[in-house]
């Protein structure tokens, strides 16, 4: 596969290292009352889309930036790839 | 009918027209008091069970395409009982006692062969983890042998001693495990369940469940709605989809796991090996093809295929346990969809939906499961209580922390 | 060395004869043969064996989808099995053998199957051998796996070698037919970057098989022009002997180049093989098609081959399958076969056309509406019995029959990525469907453009198209004039009439019989029937069978060709080796091999290294006198305990943490608490993973208020890494904090022991002070030393004794051990390996590898406490659940053998004396042993339920595997010094 990078350009698959899901940007808070149900739920469950999944790549034998690549599972066309720290930063300040 | 050297010479000497169809191409009835969803090996295994040692009737088998077409039909055919964690062994050994009787429990013959699976150790501290696996098998009552790097070298001389980047330190041995015909196993069970009654419908997808009041009435298939009393879903690849129809999230991601096979050739490995210093594993068919693998690709996928980057490090695996498979030309590779979980190990359990069942997350390790699978899923659909050896393999499991992580690699999938 | 088939003409290197070797016979050939061709030039008709039934078999096809030619190539470790001789170049010298037969090829014992073959139809094996239940295993199935395989492998090691690497294309045409020609040509005037890949040895197809014309002059002209053309091109890159094998995502292609295979004696600087990744922004499939049989009685013997095949041996390699020859047909294309032929002075003795309307396109007796019920001759065919249209019988004698059943374009790598061709009745064929990989197109006979002229056309259209969405401007190339023959076919596969049994699956003995057996069974999918009958598994992947058995199948079912469908096309397209996928990683070059800068100099002191993960770290130090390694690293022990040891650490992760928010970061990745940590201190830091397990630990260093450096086990370095930027980019974006890994940048050494200050003494730079109260346990600093060295100087200690890590840039680290040694030299200083290192950890109880396995919570490692409440960090939350942190669950224990020096087995289970040992009774494991040279007996870490309240109680330990149970006493897992007075000392 050739990932977009969006700083680095097509890049192949095998710089990468895959993590999964991009919902692992939406930790939940630590000091919640229901902490315990909110990460079970945030580490252990999946939508596991057959299609459309965004998930996070790390260049790690590259510039060492996590991206958040949005692949179609079932063709493996890929359709965005964004620095994850941008789409981070984006949903911080949207709350 | 039942199968037979005498009736084999005796079709031979006949033309070979008196044999019957292995299972009927049976219609969907309207009801059935159990529905199981998935005709592969755990799906056909299950309906086997539940009729044959459960005495359960009015049983159907419910398969989108052609039975035994997913993973049962393309993996790499090792069965063996060589985990580490309580929580797994007593299961994979019972699955192993089933498989020596195999062909005399279904009357078809899935080629079992024990001709042993032998885990490279490279390292002391591999050394230490297996033998504590190995003693946790012995106390398990199945059989296992700590070779040190001499014992590997008389049994194994084809292996690199000479010019390896991680020396053999010695290995793990499993006289007991090895092999069976994978197509086989799921043929085996499906005519099986069909002489017990049970009705093998294929080409019939379910699309939805019908749920009212927190429990599963019937399933909307493309061949219709179909009454049922309770639901066992046994679909591994497809699990996140189909219960995502019951409205049931999982913890599951779908990976690909290639497989690959050689030209036929004479005779070369006594058995199964598996190198531990990097992706790799091998055995020998009865055709002579040499059939192996490694790890997944890695990430999320439904497509039954992968690419080249692991292609190349499961070669590359290959040729630096066993130098002398170089000339041996790959003839195919496949890729299956793995239902991997989040602790690396398998869920037979209830669901919150009422006579709504799930057996599934199987990770690349399903195929040698499949007896004990099916046994196991028969007894939690017949009995509403889970199977004695199928006790850990439960939901709650990440909830309350009692994960069974053989790797250790927590949640992350790809790395069990 | 006769050539009684040998024509005139051909493309053949006549200057260059060569000798070659079958089965211990000398032959001869040229230049430009195949081993295929030479033999069949010979005469040599039998030349292997089938599978199951070790029925004679001989060339089949004239291309890599051979089933039948298989042979073995070279001696000694070089020996090739399954070779196809059809595609094996012919070079000086080569040596070949025949497969699967014993004694000999002409007289085979296994060939009693044949006999057999009644009791051995399709799944047989599934039917009986159950009976009684040992026998299987003891003895049917070492039998059926003895009968196993075609060719064998050497055993011993491939001793050749093979490069992988990468290509980068605008446009990759793989195939150099007509089509392939004419979209490199269009595609290279456009300026983009071609690579033209064919299989061939020579480039040009099917035009180097026919006699076709090319503006009025033979194929063999143009074609010539066409490649001086494209090897004149810069932006071109032509790849004969380049299979390209399967498509993968996003427009890699995958390729194998046989380099150097075709060498008599390749030179030293060549691989054998490479096998390239070729990133293609744009993909034209020239394929080509495969011919396919027609199956009838005993349509398998040795002389009966594909009729384009045939004609491909009498035009590129002057060769005449023999010198009387019949052809059997359903289409136009097998009279091509009789009409070129008999150019060529080939006796034809008939054409049977199994269609009525068929027109004679030469001198030939032709058989309208007929057909082959049978053919004779046992190992080689001596004629074929014809019944004609008006049901009368005729028998041809004949040496050879060329058979066409039609073509099947090459749709493979179309459905590579889960496309699916579908059917085309007209040309009665498999066509590639709407669904092609990304940025493929599909030209020529591929696509079913079968005449020159469609192909040629196809070809430059599909690249024209191709490169105008790449933004190229692509002119039409002027395309030569060529036949525009239209395909004349009528479907026709299987002769029904006929008595014996009609071959499908030439290599796998599947007869049609078998697929209907199939049907009769209930094996009604088309992926059942294959492998219900191994149909199509063979090394052609039913190249050769599919077709046929799809359509009988079709016949047996009601089904349409269509409906009943193909099986799953997957790469390869033809068999790569192993050791081509592999290339260079292999042997001691598998894995990279990272060396630290000591590396020399612990090998000058003879040390004995030990792989870590992809470092090779020092192991032990033995000197002269010492037979043991035990010898050895007990004195290194002693030396640490006594005066002073120095030990290469440079392998444990660095990384630096920088920024305002640094103390919040480390807040965050540690489960203790980092915010209060003064400047010049360092602390330990326990890190989870989000699961509540311990993923790794060690020390983070404050060097200034906004910059630590975090130290990481060395096995845990890279994961550690990437889980700081994890949490950095993912989950604290809101941090101003930037990290870098500094692992290769430092060289550092632990210096442990009670003379440690000493030694340092002597090469830090004044003013620094070494004193306890200006530089005490747990203190760090940045400084100079031996004369203005940039170094850090942490005082911590895994040993337990008094302890300095000291790192400076890699570049000084060899001078640095260097001056270490030289400085310890008045105080006992002793080099130490990772083996004392590990025996002084586990003396002192700290956790590393064997009890941080991804298993373990806090507090099994009773320091749960650790784990603060104040503050949100990773991992905290679930490390809290009921499974991780109960309090009758495992702690971390020390264990001391009863009986002194027995060492206690890592891997052994617990038990409470007395109780069985049985799973139900298992009490917890053995995760570290070694010998305590301080203690004088053997001691372990272990993981053992309530371990912490059960100091002093005895444990029985069972280690089944190796026949042991011993005995031990439960201690503190702190062996030595739980005071910690040393640290000091």
């Amino acid at each position: 596969m050739i990932i977009p990078h969006p700083l680095l350009g097509p890049r192949d698959a095998r710089e990468f290292v895959y993590l999964g899901d991009a919902a692992l940007l939406d930790r939940p808070d630590g000091l919640a009352a229901d902490a315990d149900r909110l990460f079970h739920d945030y580490l252990y469950l999946r939508d596991n889309p057959a299609g459309i999944h965004r998930e996070l790549w790390f260049h790690e034998h590259g510039d060492r930036s996590w991206l958040v690549v949005t692949r179609d599972t079932v063709t493996h066309a890929i359709l965005k790839a964004e620095l994850a720290g941008d789409v981070a930063r984006k949903r911080r300040a949207n709350g | 009918m039942t199968y037979s050297g005498l009736r084999l010479i005796r079709e031979a000497l006949t033309g070979h027209r008196g044999w019957k169809p292995a299972w009927r191409d049976a219609a969907p009835r309207a009801s059935y008091d159990y529905v199981i969803v998935g005709g592969g090996g755990h799906g056909l295994a299950t309906a086997h069970y539940l009729a044959r040692t459960y005495r359960k009737a009015r049983i159907a088998v419910l398969e989108k395409g052609w039975i035994g077409g997913g993973n049962v039909g393309r993996n790499t055919t090792i069965i063996r009982s060589n985990y580490l964690l309580p929580g797994n062994e007593a299961f994979y050994e019972l699955s192993m006692t089933l498989w020596e009787s195999l062909e005399q429990e279904l009357n078809y013959n899935a080629m079992v062969s024990q001709r042993g699976i032998m885990n490279l150790i490279h390292s002391d501290a591999q050394r230490d983890a297996y033998r504590r696996r190995g003693n946790a098998m012995i106390l398990h009552g199945a059989d296992a042998e700590l070779l040190d790097a001499g014992q590997v070298r008389r049994e194994a001389p084809f292996l690199d001693f000479g010019n390896a980047r991680f020396p053999i330190r010695g290995a793990l041995v499993q006289r007991r495990a090895g092999t069976a015909r994978h197509d086989a196993v799921a043929w085996g069970y499906a005519r099986s369940a069909d002489r017990h009654g049970v009705d093998i419908i294929q080409n019939c997808e379910v699309t939805g469940f019908d749920i009212a009041h927190g429990r599963v009435r019937a399933v909307e298939t493309t061949r219709g709605r179909i009454g049922a009393g309770t639901v066992g879903v046994a679909v591994a690849g497809s699990s996140s989809r189909v219960m995502a129809l019951a409205g049931l999230r999982l913890p599951i991601e779908s990976h690909v796991l290639q497989a690959f096979v050689t030209e036929g050739l004479k005779p070369v490995l006594p058995g199964v090996i598996t190198f531990g210093a990097g992706h790799f594993y091998v055995s020998q068919s009865d055709k002579g093809g040499l059939v192996f693998g490694g790890d997944i690709d890695g990430y999320n996928s439904y497509a039954q295929r992968g690419n080249l980057p692991v292609v190349e490090d499961v070669c590359e695996g290959g040729m630096a346990v066993m130098p002398m498979i170089g000339r041996a030309r790959l003839l195919r590779m496949w890729g299956g969809v793995m239902d991997m979980t989040m602790d690396g190990s398998p869920i037979i359990d209830r669901t919150s939906v009422d006579g709504l069942f799930f057996n599934g997350g199987w990770c690349y390790g399903g195929f040698k499961a499949t007896p004990a699978s099916g046994l196991a899923f028969a007894h939690l659909l017949a009995t509403g209580e889970p199977h004695a050896t199928a006790r850990a393999f439960r939901f709650d499991r990440f909830s309350t922390g009692r994960m069974i992580d053989e790797k250790g690699a927590g949640a992350q999938p790809n790395l069990h | 060395m006769a050539e009684p088939n040998r024509l005139d003409g051909g493309r053949i290197d006549r200057a260059s004869p060569l000798t070659f070797s079958f089965d211990g016979k000398t032959f001869a050939g040229y230049r430009g043969d195949t081993l295929a061709s030479a033999l069949l030039a010979a005469n040599v008709k039998l030349v292997g064996r089938s599978f199951k039934y070790h029925r004679p078999r001989g060339i089949l096809t004239a291309g890599s989808e051979e089933p039948n030619a298989l042979v073995g190539l070279h001696r000694g470790a070089r020996h090739d099995p399954n070779a196809r001789a059809t595609t094996v170049e012919l070079h000086d010298g080569l040596v070949a053998v025949s497969q699967n037969r014993w004694p000999s090829l002409a007289f085979d014992v296994m060939a009693v199957n044949d006999v057999l073959s009644r009791f051995l139809t399709a799944g047989f094996y599934y039917k009986t051998f159950m009976w009684p239940k040992r026998f299987w295993e003891k003895f049917y199935e070492p039998a059926i796996r003895s009968a196993a395989g075609l060719g064998a492998l050497s055993g011993e090691p491939d001793p050749d070698r093979y490069d992988t690497g990468f290509l980068h294309c605008d446009l990759l045409v793989v195939g150099g037919g007509p089509a392939g020609l004419a979209a490199a040509m269009t595609a290279a005037r456009s300026g983009a970057r071609v690579i033209l890949a064919d299989e061939d040895f020579v480039l040009g197809g099917r035009l180097n098989a026919e006699t076709v014309t090319l503006d009025g002059e033979p194929a063999a002209v143009w074609l010539r022009r066409a490649l001086d053309e494209l090897h004149a091109a810069h932006n071109v890159r032509l790849m004969p002997r380049t299979s390209v094998f399967g498509a993968y995502d996003h427009g890699v292609y995958g390729a194998l180049e046989r380099v150097a295979d075709h060498l008599a004696v390749a030179p030293a600087h060549l691989p054998r093989q490479v096998l390239w990744r070729i990133r293609s922004r744009r993909a034209v499939l020239c394929a080509g098609a495969t011919e396919r049989p027609i199956a009838f009685a005993n349509n398998d013997r040795p002389g009966i081959m594909l009729a384009g095949a045939m004609r491909a041996y009498a035009n590129r390699w002057a060769v005449a399958a023999d010198r009387t020859v019949a052809v059997f047909t359903n289409n136009d294309d097998g009279h091509r076969t009789a009409s070129d032929l008999l150019a060529r002075g080939v006796s034809v003795a008939a054409v049977i056309d199994a269609r009525p309307d068929a027109h004679a396109q030469g001198n030939y007796e032709l058989h309208r509406g007929a057909i082959v019920e049978n053919t004779r001759g046992r190992k080689a065919l001596t004629s074929v019995d014809v019944r004609r249209a008006d049901g009368s019988r005729v028998t041809v004698p004949c040496g050879a029959l060329g058979v066409s059943g039609g073509w099947n374009p090459a749709v493979a790598l179309t459905c590579h990525q889960r496309g699916r061709p579908s059917w085309d009745a007209s040309l009665a064929a498999f066509v590639p469907g709407a669904d092609l990989p990304p940025g493929m197109a599909v030209a020529g006979a591929a696509n079913g453009s079968f005449s020159t002229h469609a192909a040629l056309q196809s070809g430059a259209d599909a690249a024209s198209h191709a490169l105008a969405e790449l933004g190229f401007e692509a002119p039409a190339a002027a395309l030569p004039l060529a036949e525009d023959a239209p395909v004349r076919i009528q479907a026709f596969w299987h002769v029904a009439s006929g008595k014996g049994r009609t071959w499908l699956d030439f290599q796998n003995d599947v007869t049609v019989k078998d697929v209907g057996l199939a049907v009769q069974e209930g094996f009604r999918s088309v992926e059942h029937v294959k492998r219900y009958t191994t149909l199509g598994m063979a090394t052609d992947q039913g190249k050769l069978a599919n077709t046929g058995a799809i359509a009988a199948l079709a016949d047996l079912t009601g089904r349409g060709m269509g409906e009943t469908g193909t099986t799953m096309f997957r790469p390869p397209w033809t068999p790569v080796p192993i050791a081509a996928f592999a290339g260079r990683s292999r042997g001691k070059d598998f894995r990279p091999a990272r060396l630290t800068p000591s590396h020399d100099w612990a090998a000058e002191q003879g040390a004995v290294f030990v792989e870590a993960g992809l470092w090779l770290r020092a192991q032990y130090f033995p000197r002269p006198g010492e037979t043991h390694w035990r010898q050895t690293v007990d004195r290194e022990v002693r030396a640490v305990r006594q005066a002073v040891g120095v030990c290469d650490v440079t392998t444990l992760g660095k990384v630096d943490v920088q920024g305002s928010d640094a103390a919040a970061f480390l807040n965050m990745i540690y489960c203790n608490g980092f915010s209060k940590l003064p400047v010049s201190r360092v602390r330990y830091g326990l890190m989870l993973r989000e699961d509540g397990m311990v993923m790794d630990d060690g020390t983070a260093a404050r060097l200034a208020d906004d910059h630590f450096v975090v130290t990481t086990t060395t096995a845990n370095a890279a994961l550690v890494y990437r889980h700081m930027e994890f949490v950095r980019q993912c989950l604290r974006s809101d941090l101003d904090v930037q990290l870098v890994s500094t692992t290769e940048a430092w060289a550092q050494y632990a210096v442990a022991g009670p003379h440690a200050r000493a030694l340092l003494a002597g090469i830090v730079d004044p003013p620094f002070d070494l004193g306890d109260d200006a530089f005490p346990y747990m203190a760090c600093a940045e400084l100079t030393v031996c004369g203005g060295v940039t170094a850090r100087l942490f005082r911590i200690s895994f040993s337990g004794e008094r302890a300095y890590e000291i790192a400076v840039p890699a570049c000084y680290g060899d001078s640095l051990i260097r001056v270490l040694m030289q400085a310890g030299a008045p105080h006992g200083v002793t080099p130490y390996g990772t083996e004392a290192l590990g025996v002084l950890r586990i003396e002192k109880g700290h956790p590393a590898g064997n009890e941080l396995n991804g298993q373990t919570s806090p507090a099994h490692l009773s320091m749960a406490r650790l784990v603060s409440t104040k503050k949100d960090s990773i991992g905290a939350v679930l490390s809290r659940r009921e499974g991780l942190s109960e309090a009758d669950g495992l702690r971390l224990v020390g264990l001391e053998a009863m009986d002194g020096e027995t060492a206690l087995p890592a891997g052994s289970h617990l038990f409470a004396p007395g109780r069985p040992h049985d799973p139900g009774h298992d009490e917890g494991w053995i995760t570290s042993a070694a010998y305590s040279p301080h203690l004088g007996r053997s001691i372990a870490l272990a993981f053992l339920a309530r371990g912490d309240s059960r100091l002093g109680e005895t444990i029985e330990i069972a280690n089944p595997l190796q026949g042991q149970t011993l005995r031990a006493t439960v201690v503190h897992p702190v062996f030595i010094d739980p005071e910690g007075t040393r640290l000091h000392g």
